[in-house]
């Protein structure tokens, strides 16, 4: 149990930031707060991809001419690196998006209380 | 030599345009529309010519940047990705032709971007339908969701908080994709998708797999709106501009359930994937919302609402073919992607027609005046109304009768019953409306309608791409036995 505590401690902690992002998004009444909870549930996902990546005692992945090239378990996997470069400006576009719609929200209504909008709707 | 490159043209060209329309928009504004036709006709022309080709010699792959998969990322045309092109490019192109002047008169001043994040949106359908690569698929699914975001923002003044609360579901389905495909790869070590599927037969371990795929799936639910992940859909439908809602209405949750499709039986091997519950549960979903977004529909009073919970009930068909993870029911999902694209762009074209002319299309004011002063909108109407009940020469029939065929080879009582209650209920809520259109005669004093906005029918450019699609619909009727024998069948993965 301890052991597994201590080798998976990352996910662990990745586990939680994910349920932490997804409670944000779905229990706040504001709509600002839904989307931090929506940019931490995105976050998470980056890193899992990027734990996932990780290799013990594995260099940054730019060739080196000490390791050489024969044993790929030298370096961390590149790829993923990569991957998440372009997810991160897909998130950030998205933040710039919603918060386009959150300006037009309240010019419209005047609040951002999810059940303000709503009583105001009516 | 345009053959071979015909996977990479198709979202080129549309992005292309997308980038020069408002260039052209600044200089001549008259010049946005024409472009954005061009732009639109061509995709039509590139995506026909690749059926063709796909149909005559088979697949075609282009690699980008020269780099071969399955370290590049690679572009395929086969005999699904070609087809789910196809009516990509074709509705889109007859609801562009409508909503530019829809949006002339609803949206002054926002033509010229509006034409653009209509280009983008196709572009990035297109491009999830065509890429090989999983990865890549994340990004062009993005691409269309955000600027379905900007589309469906525009129009009543409570557009924008409905497009957020989209937003947000939309960005989790996205994320959720995407967390599972971090499962895959980790499995894998790839992205491209037949590299994939050959190496996950190998993997012993199917636990990540299982999980990533869920993920995956449960994002892409949200995406197409399956029962119950549709919460964002009929608000977000509703709200928006007529213009923009027939363009996103037909064809976004068409191309997730699309990709749900390939993942399922593309990318895995078939034999896999009819062992995992969670297609199962995909094809149960789909019942429930089938009977759902028919219940849903009839109570609602207001007639672009109530065609949005029918797409709900409509994407149920979808998934119901998929869950049964049979021939003939990917036969029934495919062909379905296809007649529903043709019968809700049809249906919400009309709603757009209502609205130009008489401002509003609210389903207890309808009554006799409307056949009279527009009798060729009511009749493409009544057409599309017909075939989503499943009336025989029209094409909504023949998809269900597909999905009911392949209910019965697998004694799928539940899923045959749900057909039969979910076209009663289709007559029932589409009869109301046909009903007030054709006898209800008009009520006089305190009970009457608003004053029309304008008298008589709508002019021809926007006449005639309700009445292609109408058209369209008997010639799809007519013609699905060659369809499904010449397009369908040979599309289908070996050893399903």
């Amino acid at each position: 149990m301890l052991d597994n505590l201590v080798g998976h401690y990352d996910y662990y902690f990745l586990a939680a930031l994910t349920v932490i992002g997804f409670y944000g998004m779905l229990a706040k009444r504001n709509l600002v707060k839904k989307l931090i909870g929506m940019t931490i549930l995105q976050t998470s996902i980056i890193l899992f991809w990027l734990v996932g990546a990780y290799k013990a005692g594995g260099s940054v992945p730019i060739y080196d001419e000490r390791l050489g090239v024969a044993d790929p378990g030298l370096y961390v996997n590149p790829l993923p690196h990569t991957l998440m470069l372009t997810a991160i400006v897909v998130a950030v576009v998205t933040l710039g998006v919603a918060f386009a719609l959150i300006v037009a929200i309240h010019r419209a209504y005047d609040t951002l209380d999810e059940e303000e909008l709503l009583e105001r709707m009516r | 030599m345009i053959i071979a490159n015909l996977p990479a043209l198709i979202p080129l060209t549309y992005l292309v345009a997308a980038l020069l329309i408002p260039l052209a928009g600044a200089w001549r504004p008259p010049l946005a529309p024409a472009l954005a036709l061009a732009g639109a006709s061509a995709g039509v022309v590139l995506a026909l010519a690749g059926l063709v080709q796909v149909a005559a010699s088979g697949p075609l792959s282009y690699e980008m940047g020269g780099w071969p998969p399955p370290g590049g990322i690679e572009f395929v045309l086969d005999g699904l990705s070609a087809f789910v092109v196809a009516v990509v490019a074709v509705v889109g192109l007859a609801t562009l032709a409508h909503g530019r002047c829809t949006a002339r008169a609803q949206t002054p001043g926002r033509v010229v971007p509006f034409l653009s994040a209509s280009m983008i949106f196709l572009t990035g359908l297109t491009g999830m339908v065509l890429t090989g690569d999983l990865f890549n698929l994340y990004v062009f699914l993005e691409i269309s969701s955000l600027a379905a975001y900007a589309l469906l923002a525009v129009g009543s003044r409570q557009a924008p908080l409905s497009t957020f609360r989209y937003l947000v579901m939309g960005t989790a389905g996205a994320s959720f994709y995407l967390f599972g495909l971090a499962f895959l790869y980790l499995e894998t070590g790839t992205l491209n998708m037949a590299d994939m599927g050959r190496i996950l037969t190998l993997v012993d371990d199917r636990s990540p797999v299982i999980m990533g795929l869920t993920f995956m799936g449960v994002g892409m639910a949200l995406k197409m709106a399956l029962f119950p992940l549709h919460g964002w859909l009929p608000d977000a439908y509703t709200d928006a501009s007529s213009a923009s809602t027939s363009l996103v209405a037909p064809l976004g949750t068409k191309v997730a359930a699309y990709v749900l499709l390939r993942l399922f039986f593309f990318v895995l091997e078939p034999e896999y994937a009819r062992g995992l519950p969670l297609v199962t549960a995909v094809g149960y979903l789909g019942i429930a919302g089938i009977v759902w977004g028919s219940v849903m529909a009839i109570l609602q009073p207001e007639l672009k609402r109530m065609l949005a919970y029918s797409s709900v009930s409509q994407v149920g068909y979808i998934a119901a073919g998929i869950g049964l993870a049979s021939p003939l029911g990917l036969i029934a999902a495919v062909l379905h992607i296809l007649n529903h694209a043709f019968m809700k762009a049809c249906l919400f074209l009309v709603a757009g027609n209502l609205r130009s002319r008489r401002g509003h299309s609210d389903i207890p004011w309808f009554d006799q005046s409307l056949r009279r002063a527009m009798p060729w909108s009511m009749a493409a109407f009544a057409a599309a109304a017909l075939s989503m009940i499943g009336i025989p020469p029209l094409a909504g029939f023949f998809s269900k009768w597909y999905l009911a065929l392949a209910a019965l080879e697998q004694a799928n009582w539940m899923l045959l019953a749900a057909l039969v209650a979910s076209s009663l209920l289709n007559a029932v809520y589409f009869f109301r409306v046909l009903e007030r259109m054709y006898l209800l005669p008009a009520p006089e004093g305190a009970g009457a309608p608003p004053a029309p906005i304008e008298e008589g029918e709508v002019p021809a450019s926007m006449l005639v791409p309700t009445l292609v699609l109408a058209g369209g619909l008997l010639a799809l009727g007519l013609g699905n036995a060659w369809l499904v024998t010449h397009l369908i069948r040979p599309m289908l993965p070996a050893g399903l």
